[in-house]
């Protein structure tokens, strides 16, 4: 029986149970015992009772039969196979379950006389749909009959246990009910730890984020040395000549973290200035009926997706960026059409609004009291921007900055579009750079080996990545957390 | 007192008053103001011009050419041995775009046998005209043998044509369409019979290599499945966590680290959770590629922080008379929470949700690693089976090099904002209507 079927009749063992509860506490109330709980807590008691224990073990076991199953197969396999290599031996176990999973589609009649043969056996498949790899061997065919039967067995077991479970869970809980019972408090204490589970998926996700990653690099150094990915200035990881031993790639971290953070620089250069500019503005001169109109326009700069941003760097400010640098020299044209300027360009307009939401946030933090002293002595509004306004807001606003740095550090689809894919180094803005990014998206979008260093490499960059931005925000955090305090 | 001061006034107005350059400090100001404004124009600036580019190269994409013409459903054609009772594939195989064809030489008066003129006609009717004729006399095979009008799609290049998109100035070498094409396209204009049409086939069809029968059909079935899948996980996870956070949890080391974490997951770059998508959700669970399932389980994760962030500010601004009153009368903390803190912070929860959809919807990076940049031509029927999203299809075409589908680009991106921009105004709404302040 498939697992959402038993989940199903599990879930519906559970309602009834529901309605049990709350009748047998209703019939129960006679008024001579003030009850504890209301009947629709009851109700819920017994409700949870069945389902909790019951889906638990339905999941659990779940997990551990598909972990059965697969060692099952692989001791099936014979000799040779599970002697060769791993990417051998899981390639086998892996063509044994897609061949169980299409005898699912056949009929009783045809498998009680299943023929011995893949040759014989394609077609059959072929006329229910399925589409099998050639290279699946006539051995396979037992396993994977095998294999299906062992599965039947454990579902069966898996649903037998778990309607069991929930019927014994719904019989305890309809037989605690009585007009004194704590069912609110149990439900309740239920609902706390369900709610504190929900809360700790943020630490689950960091934590998968992690280890995911820390897995796959630490598969990639096994292939590669260290001091190759972290100082090495080629970028070169041999997409053809993948597995032949004698042409190892080359993959060089730092032209790509160099063209990290020189896109991540000039958007920054383009950012900073205007956005901070359009939030001081925005605070202390604009009307509010400028400001209402406005403010919503800059806004919809950070709804737009950056997708859009890229699409316009490549389809627009790039060709046109090149137009002009070619009508300039008059010929040969100075700007490529993807060049670290457009991309640097298009990020920064990118992170205007995040600029100028962050310091307006900051500068409003500022006391009210040091500006009117400052405008209270004689100065002007600039000069009580300049010199009283910003210093004071100054370490919120590197706080600020740090959080949009991290930002452009991370951002990929404009990278991708705009910045083109060599890996080069070089000083000069117009010529085409590549990033950290790009390259994860390059790594892992074809059809490719999973372990081969040349898609391992990618989680190295992704934990790279991840690290950097990491650090930036935990200083960010820190500094507007601590900038807030001293003025609160 | 009075004598002094009344002194000293008039000796300082007597004198030329002393330079403490007020009109430099005056310039600055004024400098100063005009360096916002400018920043101010700048950023509009750039918001107008990169709509008006995107808006004016994918307007056109709503609408298609399309030329009617009066096909004769030939049985010599379709069927020339007569065994259409016996062998069904007949009706499947048969050369369907030789009847476009022959009710397009018939409309342009063109000698049949003039082998010339009819090779001039390649490239100006689409090959989806095999479909399209084939469903017709699937549906209906008694229509073998009569006439009938039909809308065949123009070719790709055509309708960039009939646009006015191609440079005629041009050498005819040198651009797609030849000038005896030109010709007959404005024949057949002048008749009525070529025209364009509302372009219904963007929003239906799924992927394909012909511009004009390439659509985001696909593409809006499997943002719709991610965004459900989003909805039903991450709102209920997000307003729970965020409960615990902020009516239960007492400060500790563990709740510090909880918050810490969301803060972190809140500016990690979205490609990240590409990365733990595919290395969790289909290299360790085995889920399939490609499938709508797995993105919206990645962006799930993703849209948590911001809806968690959402929720806590909306649970903090109702106020503690309101828990006060509830727990004076006899509530339990739970019932407290559930029965009045949140209905009341519903409003705040749910425009926090929306833009969190928003930003889920517009998100790419993450789904080009789980591999969304599929090929795709079927309607995924459940969110397991492969499928794309709106923007991965609007990142796909961005890498085709028709300009064709530069302009189904930029028609998708349309598609895309005007989505963007209804949950953005719904969220706005929102937040008037219902938002209190207390």
């Amino acid at each position: 029986m498939s697992f959402l079927l038993v989940f199903a009749i599990v879930l519906a063992i559970g309602l009834a149970a529901f309605v049990a509860g709350r009748q047998r506490a209703r019939a129960q109330d006679d008024g001579t015992v003030k009850p504890h709980s209301r009947a629709h807590y009851h109700g819920w008691w017994a409700f949870l009772t069945g389902v909790v224990p019951a889906v638990l073990f339905l999941a659990a076991w779940d997990i551990g039969a598909s972990a059965y199953l697969n060692s099952h197969i692989h001791s099936a396999l014979p000799a040779d196979v599970a002697d060769g290599t791993v990417a051998q031996e899981d390639l086998a176990a892996g063509l044994v379950k897609s061949l169980a999973s299409g005898l699912r589609k056949l009929d009783s009649q045809t498998l009680s006389a299943l023929p011995s043969s893949f040759a014989e056996l394609q077609p059959m498949l072929a006329a229910k749909g399925v589409a099998l790899a050639p290279d699946t061997q006539d051995y396979m065919i037992p396993i994977a009959t095998e294999a299906n039967r062992v599965s039947d067995r454990l579902g069966m077991i898996s649903a037998v246990v778990s309607v069991g479970l929930a019927l014994i869970g719904v019989g305890f809980g309809l037989r605690g009910i009585s007009p004194r019972a704590r069912a609110r408090n149990n439900v309740e204490k239920v609902m706390l730890w369900s709610l504190l589970g929900a809360s700790t998926l943020a630490i689950l996700t960091t934590i998968g984020i992690v280890l995911s990653m820390l897995f796959q690099t630490i598969a990639f150094f096994e292939k590669v040395p260290l001091s190759n990915f972290f100082f090495g200035t080629v970028w070169d990881p041999r997409f053809a000549a993948a597995g032949a031993g004698a042409s190892e790639g080359q993959f060089g971290l730092i032209p790509l973290l160099a063209g990290t953070l020189y896109i991540a620089f000039v958007a920054l250069l383009v950012a900073v200035p205007i956005g901070l500019m359009s939030a001081v503005y925005m605070s202390e001169y604009a009307a509010p009926k400028v400001r209402a109109v406005v403010k919503p326009a800059l806004e919809l700069l950070a709804g737009i997706p950056t997708i859009v941003y890229g699409i316009f760097a490549l389809v627009t400010l790039g060709p046109f960026l090149r137009d002009i640098s070619a009508a300039l020299t008059g010929g040969t044209p100075f700007i490529q059409a993807q060049s670290i300027l457009t991309a640097g360009l298009v990020m920064g307009v990118m992170l205007i609004p995040v600029v100028s939401s962050l310091s307006d946030d900051i500068i409003t933090a500022v006391p009210r009291a040091m500006r009117d002293g400052s405008l209270g002595l004689g100065a002007t509004r600039s000069e009580t921007i300049k010199r009283v306004i910003l210093p004071a807001a100054l370490p919120g606003i590197v706080g600020a900055i740090l959080l949009t740095a991290s930002r452009a550090i991370g951002e990929t689809m404009i990278v991708v579009l705009a910045a083109g894919v060599a890996a080069n180094l070089t000083l000069n803005p117009f010529e085409a750079m590549t990033t950290i990014t790009v390259k994860i998206v390059n790594q892992l979008t074809g059809d490719l080996e999973f372990n081969t260093p040349q898609t391992l490499v990618a989680f190295a960059l992704g934990i790279t990545l991840f690290a950097l931005t990491l650090v930036m925000n935990i200083v960010a955090l820190y500094i507007v957390r601590k900038y807030r305090e001293q003025y609160e | 007192m009075t004598d002094i001061s009344l002194d000293t006034l008039t000796t300082s107005a007597a004198r030329p008053r002393r330079d403490i350059g007020i009109k430099k400090r005056y310039a600055a100001e004024r400098r100063f103001r005009l360096y916002g404004v400018l920043a101010i124009a700048v950023g509009l600036a750039f918001l107008g011009v990169m709509l008006t580019s995107i808006i004016s190269k994918g307007y056109t994409a709503f609408w298609q050419t399309t030329v009617t013409l009066a096909i004769n459903f030939d049985e010599k054609v379709i069927d020339p041995s007569n065994k259409r009772a016996t062998d069904p594939n007949v009706l499947i195989t048969a050369n369907y775009p030789k009847l476009a064809e022959a009710a397009l030489i018939e409309k342009l008066g063109i000698d049949p046998n003039d082998k010339a003129e009819v090779r001039k006609l390649k490239g100006f009717l689409s090959d989806s005209s095999r479909v399209q004729l084939r469903a017709i006399v699937a549906a209906d095979p008694s229509v073998i043998g009569t006439t009938r009008n039909v809308d065949i799609l123009a070719a790709a290049n055509m309708d960039s044509a009939f646009k006015g998109q191609i440079d005629l100035e041009v050498p005819e070498s040198r651009r797609k369409v030849s000038d005896q094409q030109v010709e007959w396209m404005n024949k057949l204009k002048a008749e009525g019979v070529m025209a364009e049409h509302f372009n219904t086939g963007l929003f239906s069809y799924g992927a394909s290599s012909r511009p004009e029968t390439s659509g985001v059909g696909v593409a809006l079935i499997g943002s719709f499945y991610m965004m459900v899948i989003v909805l039903l996980l991450a709102l209920p996870i997000g307003v729970a966590a965020s409960i615990y956070l902020e009516e239960f949890a007492k400060k500790s080391r563990f709740t510090d680290l909880i918050e810490v974490n969301i803060n972190n997951l809140a500016a990690v770059p979205s490609i990240v959770f590409g990365l733990l998508g595919l290395a969790v959700f289909i290299n360790f669970l085995g889920l399939p590629r490609s499938a709508s399932f797995v993105g919206g389980l990645v962006l799930t994760l993703m849209t948590l922080p911001t809806i968690i962030i959402a929720t806590r500010a909306a649970l903090a601004a109702v106020p503690p008379s309101i828990r006060s009153a509830a727990l004076g009368l006899g509530a339990s903390k739970m019932q407290m929470v559930f029965q009045h803190i949140l209905p009341l912070a519903a409003p705040g929860i749910l425009t926090g949700t929306i833009i969190g959809l928003a930003r889920a919807l517009g998100e790419t990076a993450p789904l080009l690693l789980i591999g969304m940049v599929a090929f795709v031509a079927d309607y995924p029927k459940t969110p397991f089976d492969p499928a794309t999203a709106l923007p991965v299809q609007i990142y796909m075409w961005a890498n085709e090099a028709e300009r064709a589908f530069v302009e189904r680009m930029s028609g998708a991106i349309i598609i895309l904002l005007i989505f963007l921009m209804a949950m953005n105004i719904v969220a706005i709404v929102l937040r008037r209507r219902f938002e209190r302040r207390w």
